[in-house]
């Protein structure tokens, strides 16, 4: 189990993002983080795979624990080798190389038997790639870069894999298509954390649900409870009982609407 | 004709020298964006172990090329260790003052150690000459074509081929990227001040040989890299390896005819020829002949 206790985050020793989140992944599950734009979830991920020092921000309260071990005090390369894989908001792969060393660095960490075995994983995974191997990764779709960012965090067989925002900016049917993914890449062993802030997608595919509101977390629920709940329905899926009539209230409603205000 | 030939293979001889430092710059501003102006120090170090391992520890000459190579390389990766990694996270600029630093030192280490002798490397060319295509050329100047033309190639294929390779570009690239892969980028900036330091000591032993000879105060040679790597282009390797031939060839050119053909140039005008093609080119093109234009400059 991943395991996030009380975690408090601050950049820059003052900047307070992360104030006291406590979150689980199971092994074998999926697990939806969900929530507005700076509510923090990014820095949670983060503070989960060594990056913090990156961004000039520091864990100052909590813990971070992988199957009982803590894991917060390491540096991003030994998290990815204990078992942590991620796929960083905006996909955020080299666009100079060619898709295979894409793949090729993403297996950095893995020995060098892994390389093979992993980059035949992906390629079945994701025939688009196969035959695109020694184009420049740039060249790609957005939806095909995803799908790369994807493979690249594969490489090391992560014990756990976290995706931040993976349906940004593609259309409806590639949204349903890297969510089918997810479901795959799951029932091969993987467990997963998925941000989202598509809430319907994120809850479709996962057994339970957060909600991150300004560095907390203001809801934690199996996913088919979240999927029913009204503030959800309305503030991230869009939906609401008394009809469209009402949409600019509701907009306006939204964007003021908070849980813990 | 034989005069100009001449004249040719001897300015890509030294222009091959210029090319390794121009190459260690290069790998250095790539991994770190940072001007490493340490390198002519490490140059001459690498001239002093050369000399100290073939002709006062009596190695064989080849053995005594990568022994220095590998102390040089060692030196490197300390002073990024010790000096340049707390700056990490620091600006570029910043940073390049500590390797101004950081060349004093090595500077003052290398007076101390070579005093106001002139070292021989105990290369095993010496004088001598070949023939090419008919015309009678410096053996000395072959190798260090040779050599150091070998020594890029070795590290262009390190970089697209191998593993550690891949994690240097991709560290050049998007540093955050790089460590989420796992890559140990501390060490990717020790590895590049490593390569940068067995190829300055490759090039300190290749202007020690023959005639030259190593002072302290070759360590000035080295300046001449800094026009290659600022007309190659700060992040191209390609583009140092022909601007240094470049320099070389127009500096040894201006040295066999400029005295006769345009003595209103005065006595050595060869020295400033490269900073003369410097300025030229980067009036067309501001950012080097090979250089992606957004690279920023320090
Ligand atoms: N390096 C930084 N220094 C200071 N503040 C930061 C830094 N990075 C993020 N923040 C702040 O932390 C808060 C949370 O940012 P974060 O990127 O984690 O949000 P997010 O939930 O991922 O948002 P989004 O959905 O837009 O990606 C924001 O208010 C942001 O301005
Ligand atoms: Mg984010």
């Amino acid at each position: 189990m991943l395991a996030v206790e009380n975690l408090e985050v601050v950049y820059e020793d003052v900047v307070l993002v992360l104030k006291g989140v406590t979150l689980e992944v199971p092994r074998g599950e999926v697990v939806a983080l969900l929530g507005a734009n700076g509510a923090g979830k990014t820095t949670l991920l983060r503070a989960l795979t060594g990056l913090l020092g990156v961004h000039r921000g520091s864990i100052t309260k909590g813990s971070v624990t992988l199957d009982g071990a803590a894991i917060d005090h390491l540096d991003a390369p030994h998290i990815v080798a204990a078992g942590i894989g991620q796929v960083m908001e905006g996909r955020r792969i080299f666009a100079e190389f060619t898709v295979e060393e894409n793949l090729r660095i993403g297996a950095h960490t893995a020995g060098r038997a892994a390389v093979q075995s992993g980059l035949d994983r992906a390629y079945m995974l994701f025939p688009a790639l196969a035959n695109r191997r020694t184009q420049l990764a740039g060249y790609l779709s957005g939806g095909e870069q995803q799908m790369l960012a994807i493979g690249r965090a594969l490489m090391t067989e992560p014990a756990y894999l976290l995706l931040d925002e993976p349906s940004l900016g593609l259309a409806p049917l590639m949204v349903r298509r890297i969510r089918d993914l997810i479901g795959e890449i799951n029932l091969q062993g993987t467990s997963i954390l998925l941000v989202e802030q598509n809430a319907a997608m994120a809850l479709s595919v996962a057994s339970h649900g957060y909600v991150l509101e300004t560095g907390k977390i203001v809801m934690d629920k199996p996913a088919a409870v979240l999927r029913e709940d009204e503030d959800i329905r309305e503030f991230y899926l869009g939906l609401r009982d008394e009809g469209a009539a009402s949409f600019r209230a509701v907009k306006h409603y939204k964007r003021r609407k908070r849980w813990l205000s | 004709m034989d005069e100009l030939i001449a004249s040719v293979v001897r300015g890509l001889g030294i222009g091959s020298t210029y090319a390794l430092l121009g190459v260690g710059f290069v790998i250095i501003y790539r991994a770190t964006k940072v001007i490493n102006f340490a390198q002519p120090a490490l140059m001459i170090l690498g001239g002093y172990f050369t000399s100290l391992f073939a002709t006062r520890a009596g190695l064989p000459f080849p053995v005594a090329v990568v022994a220095a190579m590998v102390a040089v390389a060692a030196i490197g990766a300390l002073c990024e260790r010790v000096a340049l990694r707390p700056m990490v996270g620091e600006p570029p600029f910043a940073a390049a003052m500590v390797t101004v630093g950081v060349f004093i030192v090595l500077l003052i280490v290398a007076f101390r150690l070579i005093g106001t002798q002139v070292l021989t490397v105990g290369d095993p060319w010496g004088l001598s000459r070949t023939s090419v295509l008919g015309v009678s050329v410096a053996q000395v100047d072959i190798a260090k074509i040779v050599i150091s033309l070998v020594a890029i190639g070795v590290i262009g294929v390190f970089l697209a081929r191998s593993r550690l390779g891949l994690a240097m570009r991709a560290t050049a690239l998007d540093q955050e990227v790089a460590l989420a892969q796992g890559v140990d980028v501390g060490r990717i900036f020790g590895l590049s001040w490593a390569i940068a330091g067995a190829l300055a000591a490759l090039a300190g032993m290749l202007i020690g040989t023959a005639s030259g000879g190593i002072e302290a105060t070759t360590a000035l040679v080295a300046l001449k890299a800094l026009p290659v790597i600022i007309l190659g282009g700060l992040d191209s390797i390609k583009g140092s390896v022909y601007a240094g031939l470049l320099i070389g060839v127009a500096e040894s050119l201006t040295r066999t005819y400029q005295p006769e053909h345009a003595p209103f140039l005065g006595a050595n005008f060869d020295v400033v020829v490269p900073y003369v093609i410097m300025m030229a080119v980067l009036m067309v093109r501001p950012y080097g002949l090979f250089g992606t234009p957004e690279v920023q400059r320090v």
